[in-house]
């Protein structure tokens, strides 16, 4: 276990590093931004900001800076925002990884039931549904289910804000306002979640079936337990391994989900910042948003290892 | 219905008449089980015989209620355990039996077991789900259990996975949980086919110790003719679904009276050969078992590999022919006196 954490902090410098070179090889930089805010520039200001930015060093000198500067938790500062980039980042982050952890515990949740129950009614009517569902989920495109449900329960029934994490005219006490959160956290959530659902509801399904005509699970039935038992806690411990391992892989696409979901509902999370600092070229910004990202990933991982660790002995044990 | 040719005061434990189960597969649906009867008593052991593919494992499931759902059903017949019939029975009350006075242990040890559970977990579960015990002493009577079985240092394995124990131990371990709540009923399913031959005799020296001690009933299914002389009462030799000769152990090795038994016990080279110097070489039944759409046919199903055959067993199926203690479903049984 210790070694996997130590690969993850390798694996964030490698990441650092590939971040950096390809920021660095992309056209532009922050001089062209902050000339064209100023209304033009000739060859000298440029060179003048470039000196002051650092920018004129050479690669491999900035590469380093940054990386010692990232060591010690200072992510740089944002020209355009005029702020400490991790400050602008720590204020952020809560709402998305609300967003994520939620559509990711949502999806999960609902997945494995509705994964379970279509295993047990193979040829049912809800089995059927569920594949139906998981198709349709899976395959449109997250900002357009979004835009669906945002017309569908904001506009025509109106049920749930149209945008934003707060409403600004409710004040109370903690419980109201997390109320508040929730109520707008309910669409971009199921937003994000749907295409998650339909991935992991599948790869349950299968999964249950298969456990289901295990041996073992035969031992279980021959015990004399009852259905429930049988499949609850004899075949479902072992179909989730598989399903934790997608949850874990898929993290990534959850946080990238996020970014374009975060637009549509306006969720004031990294997402948007990441759109509007790219826009601005607003290097350190964006390589802060990407290092956290990865983060995120990273640690999402890490949780999946031992989440797995801990549903099936035989992993632990072999180290 | 055939009838009953044993003579014991007591009811039959287990008591299985004219005993039809179908199968569907893509080609149609067959008989796999094909009018078998039998009977069982308290604390004997009967052994079924046969090749692959000849009903055996099948009839173990029946008598389980662990059937493959949808692909196969109880056609016709009875399975009174008890004297309940538990092929009328409901799922509660199955599982009521299931584990509790009637358990089973599989042939695969090594898959047997879920992985992702210690083993103690997995015979306490049992205690606490038919005998109501609390945590605790679940775990304390799976130690014993485990004792019982003869696995070393019972109260460390205890909290052992599958995955940390050998094939041998594995099968022990089934076999402390098939007899956690002693059971009137124990079928072992070829119980140490997949194990080495050294551990077979330790397994089935430890069945035999327990029986003893619990009277427990002990159906066997094996195709070793050796652990059949060793272990059993009486036997049951099936043959394409069908009971084809029943009876006392020691009459039917010495006396088979049907040709397919005759073949089975020919195959079986230590029967022989430690008396002859020269080793005679290995016989076997020619021929294989016929598939499944043949099953069913009014006709012997042996016919084909047997070298009695004539027009009378192509035509017409054998029944069981009962004497005192013996069955036999053949048109022309061998056993001189017994059944002529």
């Amino acid at each position: 276990m210790i070694q996997r954490v130590a690969n993850a902090a390798l694996l964030l410098i490698a990441v650092l590093v590939l971040n950096f070179t390809m920021m660095h090889l992309a056209p532009g930089d922050i001089a062209d931004t902050i000339s064209q805010s100023m209304g033009g520039a000739d060859a000298t200001v440029m060179q003048q900001i470039r000196a002051e930015y650092g920018l004129d060093q050479p690669f491999l000198f900035q590469l380093k800076t940054y990386i010692t500067k990232v060591l010690h938790f200072d992510l740089g500062y944002s020209y355009f925002y005029n702020q400490p980039v991790t400050t602008l980042i720590l204020e952020k982050l809560p709402a998305t990884l609300l967003l994520v952890i939620s559509a990711q515990l949502l999806a999960l949740v609902l997945g494995i039931l509705m994964g379970v129950y279509a295993a047990r009614n193979r040829n049912g009517f809800f089995s059927f549904l569920v594949t139906l569902f998981a198709l349709l989920g899976y395959s449109a495109p997250v900002f357009w289910t979004g835009i669906l449900l945002l017309i569908a329960f904001s506009l025509k029934i109106q049920w749930f804000p149209v945008a934003g994490m707060v409403d600004v005219t409710i004040s109370g006490g903690f419980f109201t306002r997390a109320l508040d959160i929730a109520h707008h956290l309910f669409l971009p959530m199921i937003t994000l979640a749907s295409i998650f659902i339909a991935l992991y509801s599948r790869l349950c399904r299968a999964s249950v079936m298969e456990v289901l005509g295990t041996d073992y699970v035969r031992t279980a039935k021959a015990k004399g337990l009852p259905e429930r038992s049988v499949v609850y806690k004899h075949a479902l411990r072992n179909a989730l391994a598989p399903v934790v391992t997608l949850a874990g892989l898929q993290f990534s696409a959850v946080v990238s989900g996020a970014v374009l979901v975060e637009t549509v509902f306006s969720w004031p999370g990294l997402g948007s910042l990441a759109l509007q600092s790219i826009i601005a070229r607003d290097t350190p910004t964006i390589l802060g948003i990407l290092f956290f990202s990865a983060l995120v990933v990273i640690v999402g991982n890490l949780l999946t290892d031992i989440v797995l660790r801990m549903l099936d002995p035989r992993i632990a044990s072999k180290g | 219905m055939n009838d009953s040719f044993r003579s014991q005061n007591k009811p039959a434990l287990l008591k299985v008449q004219n005993l039809t189960i179908e199968l569907t597969t893509r080609l149609g649906t067959a008989p796999v089980i094909d009018d078998v009867s039998f009977e069982l008593h308290e604390g004997e052991t009967l052994c079924f015989v046969g090749e692959s593919g000849c009903g055996k494992s099948m009839t173990a499931l029946a008598l389980m209620g662990l059937l493959p759902e949808k692909v196969s059903r109880i056609a016709s017949g009875s399975i009174e355990f008890n004297g309940v019939d538990v092929t009328q029975a409901s799922a509660d009350f199955l599982n009521q039996l299931r584990g509790n006075e009637l358990s089973m242990i599989f042939q695969e040890p090594m898959t047997s077991l879920n992985p992702v559970f210690t083993v103690g977990e997995q015979i306490a579960e049992v205690l606490r789900h038919h005998q109501g015990v609390d945590k605790s002493t679940g775990v304390k009577l799976a130690t014993q259990l485990l004792d019982q079985v003869k696995i070393p240092e019972a109260h460390r394995r205890v909290h052992s996975f599958p995955h940390e124990l050998s094939g041998g131990q594995r099968q022990r371990v089934m076999i402390a949980m098939a007899l956690a709540c002693q059971p009137k009923l124990l079928i072992a399913d070829e119980p140490t086919t997949a194990l080495d031959v050294t551990v077979q005799a330790q397994i089935f020296d430890l069945l035999d110790e327990l029986q003893k001690e619990h009277n427990t009933a002990i159906m066997l299914i094996t195709h070793d003719m050796g652990v059949v002389a060793e272990m059993a009462e009486r036997m049951v030799v099936m043959y394409a679904g069908r009971k084809i000769e029943e009876g006392p152990v020691d009459e039917v090795l010495q006396q088979p009276a049907h040709p397919y038994t005759r073949g089975l016990i020919a195959c079986v080279p230590h029967l022989q050969a430690f008396m002859h110097e020269e080793r005679v070489p290995l016989l076997e039944v020619p021929g294989v078992v016929p598939s499944l759409n043949q099953f069913g046919g009014n006709q012997c199903l042996f016919a084909d590999r047997c070298d009695q055959v004539n027009e009378r067993c192509l035509n017409n199926r054998p029944e069981n022919k009962y004497t005192n203690q013996r069955s036999v479903a053949c048109w022309y049984p061998t056993a001189e006196g017994v059944f002529l």
